[in-house]
């Protein structure tokens, strides 16, 4: 992995922005650290003119996160972990019961609901994950490669849901190898590479200023290259 | 709070749909307890009941060695061996089956035993006899002839525990002395020519073992006595493994990173865990005691006596579960596959309960290990379980062991939640 340099990047309101690179060109740090969850060695960064180091809850309590792997509990049900992720949030009592069956109402799932998570298949497991990250109705989304190995149904239901919570002023920011989705998701972009920001803009945009590409694959491996990123 | 209570719901949902984890939580603490007195109360009733097979190498045919065999006939843990397919045995025909395993012991008597043992307190009485000016003048002009000392050999079954080789020893020992003891009285007895001079030959000094009393009711030790609270024990640090296997999973499965980007303090998450697991403690503890009540005597065990102790009892159950649970937190923390946290919860758990005197009594241990002892979780809960039920103490009394128990607590959470954070370094 790679380590971020030279890191510079703004997202505004609104945005749904799109963190795009190889294997370890540092995506998957850089969210850590937006999250909370790594702390950057050097430099700094705000959420909402907030930091972790002095307004930690504050930024915990507006942020939402999906993390890449399934973190729910596999014996629990849907509606038994969306209530347990909820209350984290503070939410409780019928407002939360109420979110929890609209959300999986809204993905899919609410005849589900009381099945356990273990049962499921990768793009129902995707999508209570999904849910158990936005039920506080979050300011700013993080979203660890949401829609990596569900099939094409889970896919469009989960990028159409999190239009709908953008359209709703969630800002969003994600990490994906699926280029052909984060053109038509994305309203930024922002395409790293060993550890650092090798172009940035709107998809569309980088398309028209890389010579040649006809398309965001194209823009990424003229500024990435054809080479592997094996590294252990 | 809220966030509390939802995690407690949590926890024991995970709990009730984890059959194995259930299992070791409550089925194996039962079977353990059971198994174990059953076992130590059948091997007290064999020691007192059943006669264990002695042989006896009568080589002296005299005085003594008939004494010998009367006195082991008469014990009631004792029966003399003297013939193997209707032949006297010989040293080696002994020596041999005891060593195979087929005695667990062997009493050779030496050649001439009772005739020399009496030539010696011949001698020595009349030696002193003489000194005091009562002697015979013809009996002191007989040269002394010279006894070598007699040894009485004895051979035990390799496999034989030492507590048993002691205490055989020991009360062959004590026959010896009062076959001697005896002897020297008769001869001095004999020497004096006194017919109307008798000595007493009844020990004069004897011991009773004074039996402690509660409600004027006196508290026979027994084995259930003594081993349900230990298992007990035992039981409650055992949730050590599914609580760090439960702490592991959540980092696997991603749900602990989850929580860390959440507005909730692993603090909250902790104290739902402590709270869960302590009802499971205390669960398994009156599951516990009420079999020990209620079953034992159905299956040919003493019921458990805790007339007036449950109270502390509980408390000592509670406090014990704290240090159990915090140390389960630790290695759960510091783990990073359930492959680790199991089999050292298990190992640990087991070498605690060595240490802490659960198998063998702290004060037979060596020094060193007496001090390692003190500092075990599991002793300073069993001493304290011991002090409820059998030293009948006061709860004020028992406050040094439960704050040590909770010290213990505290000392393991703060080192997970700090090594927690460190390694986070957010």
């Amino acid at each position: 992995m790679y380590s971020l340099n030279d890191f510079s990047l703004n997202i505004y309101d609104g945005q749904i922005f799109g963190l795009l690179g190889p294997n370890g060109a540092g995506k998957t740090t850089l969210i850590s650290m937006l999250c909370g969850l790594v702390k950057p060695t050097s430099g700094h960064f705000t959420i909402n003119d907030l930091n972790y180091t002095n307004h930690s809850l504050k930024i915990k309590k507006i942020i939402g996160v999906v993390p890449q792997e399934y973190a729910l509990y596999p014996t629990l049900t849907a509606r038994e972990n969306l209530h347990y992720f909820g209350s984290m949030y503070g939410l409780k009592g019928s407002v939360l019961k109420d979110k929890v069956i609209e959300t999986l109402d809204l993905l899919g799932l609410l005849k589900f609901a009381d099945k356990r998570i273990e049962t499921f298949s990768g793009g129902m497991k995707r999508r209570v994950n999904l849910i158990a990250g936005i039920l506080h109705n979050p300011k700013v989304l993080f979203l660890d490669e949401p829609t990596v190995g569900v099939d094409v149904q889970s896919k469009n239901a989960i990028i159409d849901y999190l239009k709908f919570l953008n359209q709703n002023g969630t800002t969003i920011i994600y990490t994906s190898h699926h280029l052909a989705e984060a053109e038509d998701f994305c309203s930024n972009i922002a395409i790293l590479d060993r550890g650092r920001i090798y172009a940035q803009g709107s998809p569309s945009g980088l398309i028209h200023s890389t010579p040649e590409a006809r398309n965001l694959e194209e823009v990424f491996i003229s500024l990435t290259g054809k080479d592997f990123r094996d590294d252990v | 709070m809220y966030k509390i209570w939802m995690s407690v719901v949590k926890e024991f949902l995970l709990l009730k749909r984890d059959l194995g984890g259930l299992i070791i939580l409550f089925i194996m603490p039962l079977v353990l307890v059971i198994t174990v007195t059953l076992i130590q109360d059948s091997t007290f009733k064999t020691v007192s009941n059943t006669k264990i097979q002695i042989l006896l190498v009568d080589n002296d045919k005299g005085s003594v060695s008939k004494t010998v065999f009367d006195n082991l006939e008469k014990s009631n843990l004792f029966s003399v061996v003297t013939q193997i397919d209707n032949k006297p045995i010989t040293e080696e025909v002994a020596r041999e089956a005891v060593y195979k395993g087929k005695f667990q012991l062997a009493i050779i008597i030496p050649q001439d035993l009772s005739i020399d043992l009496q030539t010696k307190i011949d001698q020595n009485v009349e030696n002193i006899v003489s000194k005091i000016g009562l002697s015979d003048s013809s009996a002191t002009t007989k040269p002394s002839k010279i006894i070598k000392e007699k040894e009485v050999k004895l051979y035990f079954d390799p496999a034989v525990q030492m507590s048993f080789k002691n205490a055989v020893m020991s009360s062959i020992d004590k026959m010896i002395s009062q076959i001697e003891t005896k002897s020297i009285y008769t001869t001095f007895q004999n020497q004096l020519g006194e017919e109307n001079t008798k000595f007493e030959q009844k020990s004069f000094i004897t011991f009773k073992e004074i039996i402690p009393k509660i409600n004027n009711k006196e508290i026979l030790p027994n084995s259930v006595q003594h081993n349900v609270p230990a298992w007990t024990l035992f039981a409650i640090f055992f949730i050590v493994i599914p609580l760090s296997i439960n702490i592991v999973k959540e980092k696997s499965q991603g749900t602990f990173v989850r929580l860390l980007t959440n507005p909730v303090s692993n603090l909250i998450v902790i104290i739902g865990k402590t709270i869960t697991y302590s009802a499971i403690c205390m669960i398994q503890f009156y599951m516990m005691v009420a079999v020990a009540i209620f079953l034992f005597p159905h299956i040919g065990l003493p019921s458990l006596n805790i007339e007036g102790h449950l109270f502390l009892m509980s408390v000592v159950a509670l406090f014990s579960g704290f240090a159990a649970i915090g140390f389960g937190i630790l290695l759960g923390t510091v783990a990073s596959t359930q492959e680790q946290s199991a089999p050292f919860g298990a190992t640990s758990v087991i070498i605690l309960a060595a240490i802490g005197g659960v198998w063998v009594p702290v004060f037979v241990m060596p020094k060193i290990m007496q001090i390692i002892a003190k500092s075990s979780p599991m002793n300073w809960g069993l001493e304290a379980f011991y002090d409820v039920l059998l030293r009948n103490v006061t709860l004020l009394e028992i406050i040094p062991k439960i704050s040590l128990l909770f010290l213990f607590f505290i000392i393991t959470t703060s080192i997970a939640l700090f090594y927690d954070k460190k390694k986070r370094t957010v």
